[in-house]
């Protein structure tokens, strides 16, 4: 009986892992590897508008299935990637496209970093030359003070040794 | 007192800039179709599969189309407000029966009622595509030139309705 079942099981796994069983899948790459391997590279760089963090290339919806269809047309028609792209935003907007093209629109999303750096920058380099400029314009300190400084803090090192003495 | 006041203005900009992102639903993408001519389609109506239904059919009159499917279930939530639509006589109804096999549409139809026209059977989803279908239900309002005017992605609502779709077609029937 046991050996049965391990048969039985060897037999299962080894018509699981037949090409038999991915047989639907790997025809269509087989057409034409070299035109699936751009779509797929296209798909990559375009969302799917039904689950909208997936990219068309890993997306399980029929809608990112019908649009892969469409593009693998269009390339076989001989459609460039840009105009291929270019089909797509006529239809569904700039929003399929993971990298916004730059237009008026995206200007800000594009330079809204940027102009935030610069700005920040710029702030700094104020905040800094004020205060060197307050630095020098203080007064600077008498010699009396000076000594009077030197003498507190001479004094608070000794303090310290002596509590750590005793 | 600047020093504080500028970086808390800046700080309630922000915020009010991400409550007002956060209002906002995702799902809906603005259409690139508004205000460009509704893309031209010419398929075969799914009642009879020997006539042929075109955008350029309804040229001269204002009309929506509904892109519906008897597989989705939120067709069958907006569909009465449709047939009320369509007993009120207001605007013609035409449907773009999307990706459907054409027994179950005839049968969802025949079964709930037919508030369209005419509805257009579009069985591989192109048409769709030409119209940036991405959700069904979704409609369109076409006017006479037939220039896309709006479109309402999801099932139609009363609100939406009346206070968007209704005075729009009121709107471009006087033109």
């Amino acid at each position: 009986m046991k050996q049965l079942f391990g048969t039985l099981f060897l037999a299962t796994l080894l018509w699981a892992s037949s090409p038999l069983a991915v047989a639907g899948e790997a025809q269509l790459v087989a057409e034409d590897p070299v035109l699936e391997k751009r779509v797929m590279a296209l798909a990559e760089e375009l969302r799917c508008l039904k689950c909208q963090n997936n990219t068309l290339a890993d997306s399980p919806s029929e809608l990112a299935h019908d649009l892969l269809r469409e593009i693998r047309t269009l390339m076989q028609s001989g459609k460039s990637d840009a105009e291929v792209v270019a089909y797509l935003v006529d239809r569904y907007g700039e929003y399929v496209r993971f990298r916004p093209s730059m237009n008026q629109t995206t200007v800000l999303l594009w330079f809204g970093p940027l102009i935030l750096l610069v700005g920040g920058a710029i702030v700094l380099l104020i905040v800094m030359v004020r205060r060197r400029k307050r630095i020098a314009a203080s007064v600077p300190l008498s010699d009396a003070e000076r000594t009077r400084a030197a003498m507190l803090l001479n004094n608070r090192t000794n303090d310290g040794e002596r509590e750590t003495g005793a | 007192m600047l020093r504080f006041l500028v970086p808390l203005g800046i700080f309630a900009a922000l915020v009010a800039f991400l409550w007002v992102g956060l209002g906002k639903d995702p799902s809906l993408v603005p259409s690139p179709l508004i205000g460009k001519p509704a893309p031209a389609f010419r398929v075969a109506q799914l009642h009879d599969a020997n006539s042929q239904i075109g955008s350029a059919d309804m040229l001269g009159k204002v009309w929506l189309l509904n892109v519906w499917a008897s597989w989705c279930a939120s067709c069958r939530h907006e569909h009465p407000l449709f047939m009320e639509l369509a007993r009120a006589r207001l605007v013609p109804i035409y449907g773009l029966n999307y990706k459907d096999k054409r027994e179950d549409g005839v049968n969802w139809l025949s079964q709930l009622g037919d508030p369209y026209v005419v509805s257009a059977f579009d069985a591989d989803g192109r048409v769709g595509i030409d119209y940036g279908v991405y959700g069904v239900p979704e409609t369109y309002v076409i006017d006479r030139q037939g220039i896309i005017r709006y479109k309402h992605v999801g099932p139609v609502t009363m609100e939406a309705l009346q206070t968007k779709i209704l005075p729009l077609v009121k709107e471009l029937e006087k033109i």
